[in-house]
């Protein structure tokens, strides 16, 4: 009996972990690798970690800290941050983790996707698609942290990666990002109902009636969230936090 | 006195995740490509994420896949394959069109989108197994356990009674193969929580 995977994303700056509203408004939450044993406890499916500043700042996530995830991590764990060589991803798979997640240099150079697709196979690769409405553009995607915009659509860009071996999309919507209001289910459903490979919807769960939303009328195979496994209650009190597997009925 | 376990190492990543399951453990074990170390340890296992033909280049590249045979086939040591570990385990695999170590008459294909029934290729996440036979290896697993996969290729069985499990994505694949000493799992008992530790528990205590 397959079921979606719930998985907390974990934004690190300056190695502490943040978390954004609007991919702005950075509040520190505390020690990601306390976060990591918290995760453990809870019995989380999946973490991914994402270095908010690295393609920014020209430089590969810290392969010392990948290294320390993977002594503590119990579950699977993908990590994003900076990767733009083949020796990028292989430094970050042996350091522990089973996937990269590829955001900007993916949108400069898709090529790359089918390079590393070739070297490490498709179950490694994870594009994330950040996408971003704009008045005079529309909805497109976002690199570079959400600074850029490649120009391509949502479904174009995810047909691309597909096309060019990516084994998983995290579709990612700046627009929600932080606002706990649930996930942009029009552009999650779009996109999933365009490929065939598993999309992870991100960006606004506050609820795990969010996550159900994700699933059942997004269509996503993964219900992935930063917020929602972080801050607790109303005046969101940092608490990290995960939901009972007897609470997380998708059928 | 050696490592109880030696978790080859040919060049392919995962191989820490798979040590320090047997760390939490308490059994002792070494990463490694040396024949000395593997023909030492008591049980080996063969872990590995990645593309078949390339795993079979780098398992003759290194010189191990004699020591291999001898190990599992002469020696009949217990050795556990996981993911791409296992499929190596096979005759031959679609990914790359390579000839496998042929210990099980089998072969690994690939997930079709219209076999899944519309479920999406990879299979990534958590699912879990139904138990074909009896073996030590699923020793107070319940059958509600999950178990987490990732792949695009699955196992195809010319012998049933090799099956140890199945599981169901759409359509049913066998997920685990069991022959004598020769243990193959498709998922990541590294990577699945108190199940998978207890498989791997089981396995070294086997």
């Amino acid at each position: 009996m397959f079921r979606p995977r719930v998985i907390p994303v974990l934004l690190l700056k300056e190695l502490g972990l943040v978390k954004s509203v609007g991919f702005r408004a950075h509040r520190y939450i505390g020690d990601p690798i306390n976060a990591v044993r918290i995760f453990n406890d809870l019995k989380a499916d999946e973490l991914v970690f994402l270095d908010i500043e690295a393609s920014r700042q020209g430089r590969l996530i810290s392969l010392d800290f990948v290294r320390t995830v993977g002594e503590e991590a119990r579950m699977p764990f993908a990590v994003g941050g900076g990767i733009r060589a083949i020796s990028d991803i292989g430094a970050v798979i042996n350091a522990g983790a089973e996937k990269v997640v590829i955001n900007t240099y993916a949108g400069q150079c898709p090529g790359f996707i089918r390079e590393a697709s070739d070297a490490f196979g498709e179950t490694t690769i994870v594009v994330c698609i950040d996408v971003k409405k704009s008045f005079f553009k529309g909805r497109t995607t976002w690199v570079l942290g959400g600074t850029k915009s490649t120009g391509f659509t949502p479904v174009d860009f995810a047909r691309l990666m597909e096309v060019n071996g990516a084994g998983e999309l995290i579709i990612q919507s700046i627009d929600h990002d932080g606002r706990m209001g649930g996930y942009n289910i029009d552009l999650i459903s779009s996109v999933s109902s365009a490929v065939n490979i598993p999309v992870v919807a991100l960006g606004g769960a506050g609820s795990i009636e969010d996550l159900r939303a994700g699933y059942r009328r997004g269509g996503a195979n993964g219900l992935a969230a930063g917020s929602l496994f972080v801050y607790q209650g109303k005046r969101r009190g940092v608490l990290i936090n995960y939901p009972d597997k007897k609470d997380l009925v998708f059928e | 006195m050696p490592p109880k376990v030696a978790i080859v190492d040919y060049g392919t990543g995962n191989l820490n995740s798979v040590k320090r399951s047997l760390d939490i453990l308490g059994v002792s074990s070494v990463v490694t490509a040396n024949p000395g170390d593997i023909s030492a340890a008591e049980r080996i296992i063969l872990p590995g994420v990645g593309h078949f033909g390339k795993a079979m280049e780098n398992l003759r590249r290194l010189d191990l896949i004699e020591t291999l045979n001898r190990v599992v086939l002469g020696e009949r040591k217990p050795i556990l394959g996981i993911c791409l570990g296992m499929e190596l385990m096979t005759e031959k695999s679609e990914e790359g069109n390579a000839a496998g170590l042929g210990w099980f008459p089998a072969e690994i294909v690939k997930f079709r989108i219209s076999e899944t029934r519309g479920f999406k290729i990879p299979h990534m996440g958590w699912n879990r197994i139904k138990v074909k036979k009896e073996s030590a290896l699923m020793r107070n697993i319940p059958e509600t356990a999950e178990f987490y996969f990732v792949h695009s290729y699955h196992l195809k069985v010319r012998d049933e009674a090799d099956v140890l499990n199945e599981t169901e994505y759409g359509a049913s694949f066998p997920s685990a193969i069991e022959r004598d000493n020769i243990f193959g799992v498709q998922y990541h008992p590294e990577k699945s929580h108190d199940a998978g530790l207890r498989l791997l528990e089981n396995f070294v205590g086997i």
